[in-house]
């Protein structure tokens, strides 16, 4: 076989392989959608949404406490992490020094890379320990401490993407500087400040190790934030690793909920957006 | 007294009467005197020992080739070259008799005097018609909402936009088409109700029939308002403005009423630079 | 046209209207400055609290054990010995095996998005493959337990200990629950990490380089190899190092197919333990302080690590700095 040949063939093998890794890799999402839907689907009912976890061993029951239980948790913690997040990403910006903010970036960024349990470890010494008791505010402060970095770099971005034209024409009305960047640019990073927040919510939702020892879990309804709070990865996890077969199918159907919430997010933000860079932070 | 309320004091001096409708009385006092300014921006020196006198009530245009720093002069009227970082500005620019760079000038109040238009029509792109133009009135402060809508109609009313839009003014200020957008920056521009306007090329972007609308614009406005215009166009300097003033790499060759430069230019570089030997 | 020209104002209306606007706020100016600061500044804070959090929780470990924790196999929380060399093992062992699974899939699957697939498809499939990055770690164990397992039981793994049973690496019981099976799982969550940042890796390579292979007269694949992946070397291993930070502290998924054994096994259908499972696992469970401290020195390790990966990774990608490599970390 000639070379020229050999050459044609090694690509076109080349290209099968890829397409083929592209596959391997895409795979899973159908795979795990694909169970999830067969084994979840069936046990997502009104009960799912509306009752308590029955005790052990007893069938039915729901994941309502962990549903709310998730919500209040989200809450609580957008209150830490939004307000330090957006504020965060203004400052990145439009003020500070060029190397200044390569360094708050940088520290952002490697914020962004520990592992989600370490904030766990974290957080149990600043707010578990001290007050000897898990509780709901511990589990916001973990989640909410995570979301700090995650939204300060996609605020950053979008308010960067604000074309400078804007910013000069409001100055040269001899409106100010900080009421420039609130009301005029930050109001016009408006839709892409929110698709981050969005994406941070959507990623923290479904975390579970810095809840493990923070929020801790709750077979009850709680809405003491001093208190141990249910939330609904905590109870996939922990239905999962019992052995209780009612208590899978039950994990099924949360993970289905959880799993196409998040999924929802994201796809709305992505149409809301119309953005092909928005990424799944 | 504290700087702002020095500053105030300023913005609240009684106007002189000098208001006349056609065009400066040679007496009156010129708008700015600009007297041997220079500016760097960082090592690069971009004006170089300008000295100009303004005269209000009148249109004054500045043409050169690009880079000849029309934009940086226009741009140190009413401080906004101040935004770039590392720029160092040497000489005095009065404006009606004020130091416009003294240590006590507030930046923002001078801005609020002396307004400018753009290149490229910016109107918010989060606000309607009518938000854009009373934008720089309420992020100043005015609440008043009967005195924000005459503010409106007589900006728009000023800006020869009232007619086509008085009916839209919820509409976004985007969905209007280019020349009516840098028409509405221009009522965006004139409702805070400055003393001068500077205008950046701002016919540049438009349509020949959009352009020859902000040119009998800028011919009316005259009446009320101070107008310095940067452009490129020649033939556009010869039609609005009143003086012309000719700069060639961050020097002012030439300034001259527009139709004395334009028939009999003094100097060699002026009159190669409009019979078109450089651009 | 007619233009309306109002003629001016008499001046006490323009001194009232003028006066109506509020003298500017350079207090609003500085505290904005100062508001915003202080929250970015939030960032270090929070880098000195973890950092201070863990060294302080692990103190009475480090100064019981000292490095001999991280030499030592046993993990005997009763008699109050721990060593965690088997948690370091189990990290390193799984997270290698992910590597070597992900890598080759996820840098062909990018070099398939950005030169090779067909336009129309591209956008869907990058899509999909943001979404594979949404899947909650617990998700994947949950299926990784119930399907995941029963499967590589029944099938590839009695496969592999017929074929490749004779190394040491395949031999032994077969429980489904496996070291191998870790490295499967963390596998799967890397592989959009890395795929996401290859692909931007390959699509910040300046079509010049491109269209000059294909002047010569080189097929596509030789386009891509010579022209493209050369290239973007050193940004591609940024991204398998940033895929490898990851790696290492993946949490939920493992410890729910791992088998949590903390055994030093050559053997990759032996269940293992990895560094962020056993804190998973036993924090909630440790009742002496000595015991909590070990757990918490094994946090300070990991951390380290994982900065340590990224810090690598953001140096390497330094020069392809675009805003998705930089925030495609966890």
């Amino acid at each position: 076989m000639n070379n020229h040949r050999w050459r044609k063939i090694k690509s076109a093998l080349a290209s099968v392989i890829s397409f083929v890794s592209a596959v391997l890799v895409i795979a899973p999402l159908a795979l795990i959608f694909f169970h999830l839907i067969r084994n979840g689907a069936s046990s997502v009912n009104w009960a799912f949404f509306t009752e308590l976890p029955k005790p052990v061993g007893a069938a039915g029951g729901g994941m309502a406490n962990a549903i709310v239980g998730s919500f209040e948790l989200l809450g609580l913690a957008s209150l830490i992490g939004i307000p330090i997040g957006v504020l965060g990403g203004v400052y990145l910006a439009e003020y500070g020094t060029t190397r200044g903010n390569w360094a708050l970036r940088f520290i952002a960024d490697v914020l962004n890379g520990v592992p989600s349990i370490t904030w766990g470890v974290v957080v149990y010494g600043l707010a578990v320990l001290p007050f000897k008791g898990f509780s709901a505010f511990a589990g916001a402060l973990a989640l909410g401490l995570m979301m700090i970095p995650l939204i300060m770099r996609t605020t950053e971005e979008v308010v960067l993407l604000v074309p400078n034209g804007y910013r000069e024409a409001a100055l040269a009305l001899g409106i100010a500087r900080w009421k420039t960047i609130v009301h005029i640019v930050m109001k016009t990073a408006s839709k892409g400040i929110i698709t981050g927040i969005l994406l941070a919510l959507a990623r923290v939702a479904g975390e579970t190790a810095p809840l493990l020892f923070t929020a801790f879990g709750n077979r009850f309804w709680n809405h003491d934030p001093t208190q141990p709070i249910a939330a609904v990865p905590l109870q996939i996890f922990s239905y999962a690793i019992s052995p209780y077969d009612d208590w899978h199918r039950q994990a099924w159907a949360g993970a289905l909920v959880l799993l196409t919430t998040i999924f929802l997010i994201n796809v709305a933000v992505r149409v809301v957006t119309r953005d092909r860079t928005a990424r799944v932070i | 007294m504290t700087t702002a309320q020095v500053a105030t004091e300023i913005q609240l001096r009684p106007g002189e009467d000098e208001r006349s409708s056609a065009g400066a009385a040679p007496d009156s006092k010129p708008a700015f005197e600009v007297r041997n300014l220079s500016i760097w921006y960082g090592q690069k020196e971009a004006i170089h020992d300008v000295t100009i006198d303004i005269p209000r009530h009148n249109v004054t245009a500045i043409i050169g080739p690009s880079g000849c720093g029309k934009s940086t002069f226009l741009r140190c009227l009413n401080r906004m070259h101040e935004l770039v970082p590392n720029t160092r500005v040497e000489g005095k620019i009065l404006f009606q008799g004020e130091d416009l760079y003294s240590p006590g000038t507030d930046p923002t109040i001078v801005r609020r005097r002396i307004g400018m238009v753009f290149q490229k029509s910016n109107p918010f792109p989060t606000m309607s018609i009518e938000e854009n133009v009373i934008v720089g009135l309420r992020l100043n402060g005015l609440r008043n909402r009967r005195l924000l809508a005459e503010r409106t109609e007589k900006a728009l009313r000023m800006s020869a936009l009232w007619d086509e839009v008085k009916n839209d003014l919820h509409k976004p200020g985007m969905s209007l088409s280019g020349g009516q957008q840098q028409r509405l920056c221009i009522a965006r521009a004139i409702a805070i109700e400055p003393e001068v306007l500077l205008m950046d090329e701002p016919a540049s972007a438009l349509d020949p029939i959009a352009t020859m609308k902000i040119e009998e614009l800028i011919r009316e406005l005259r009446k009320n308002y101070t107008i310095v215009i940067v452009t490129h166009n020649m033939q556009q300097a010869t039609r609005v403005s009143d003086k012309t003033a000719f700069f060639y790499v961050g020097q002012l060759i030439e300034f001259d009423e527009t139709t004395r430069l334009f028939s009999h230019p003094k100097e060699k570089r002026t009159e190669d630079y409009i019979t078109g030997r450089f651009g | 046209m007619e233009v309306v020209v109002d003629p001016r104002a008499p001046p006490q209306f323009e001194k009232r209207a003028q006066g109506q606007l509020k003298p500017p706020s350079h207090f609003g100016d500085r505290a904005f400055e100062w508001l915003t600061l202080a929250m970015a500044l939030a960032v270090v804070v929070l880098i000195f609290l973890v950092g201070w959090q863990l060294a302080r929780g692990s103190n009475l470990a480090i100064k019981r054990f000292g490095f001999s924790f991280f030499s030592t196999s046993t993990w005997d929380p009763v008699a109050e010995q721990f060593g965690a060399w088997p948690f370091i093992y189990g990290t390193v062992v799984s997270s290698l095996i992910a590597l070597i699974i992900a890598v080759p899939l996820s840098i062909a699957t990018a070099v398939y998005l950005t030169e090779l697939a067909p336009l129309w498809i591209r956008q869907a499939l990058i899509s999909l493959v943001e979404m594979l990055a949404a899947i909650p770690s617990v998700i994947l164990g949950l299926w990784g337990i119930f399907v995941m397992i029963p499967w590589l039981r029944d099938y590839p793994f009695p496969f592999l200990k017929r074929t490749l049973g004779w190394t040491p690496f395949f031999s032994g019981p077969i429980y489904g629950t496996s070291m191998l099976a870790g490295g499967i799982v963390i596998a799967i969550m890397i592989m959009p990490i890395i795929t996401s940042v290859s692909r931007e890796i390959l699509r910040s390579v300046p079509n010049l380089q491109r269209e000059a292979a294909y002047a010569l007269g080189a097929t596509r694949w030789e386009v891509t190899r010579i022209a493209v992946l050369s290239y973007a070397k050193k940004g591609i291993f940024g991204a398998v190092i940033l895929g490898l930070g990851r790696a290492l502290g993946e949490t939920m998924a493992v410890t729910m197919v791992i088998g949590n054994t903390p055994e030093v096994a050559a053997s990759l259908f032996a269940p293992g333990y990895t560094l962020a499972s056993v804190i998973a696992n036993e924090f909630t469970e440790a009742t002496t302080d000595i015991y909590l401290n070990a757990l918490v020195e094994i946090g300070l390790v990991l951390f380290i690590i994982t900065i340590l990966a990224n810090l690598i990774a953001q140096v390497l990608l330094k020069t392809i700095a675009t805003a998705s490599t930089t925030r495609a970390v966890q």
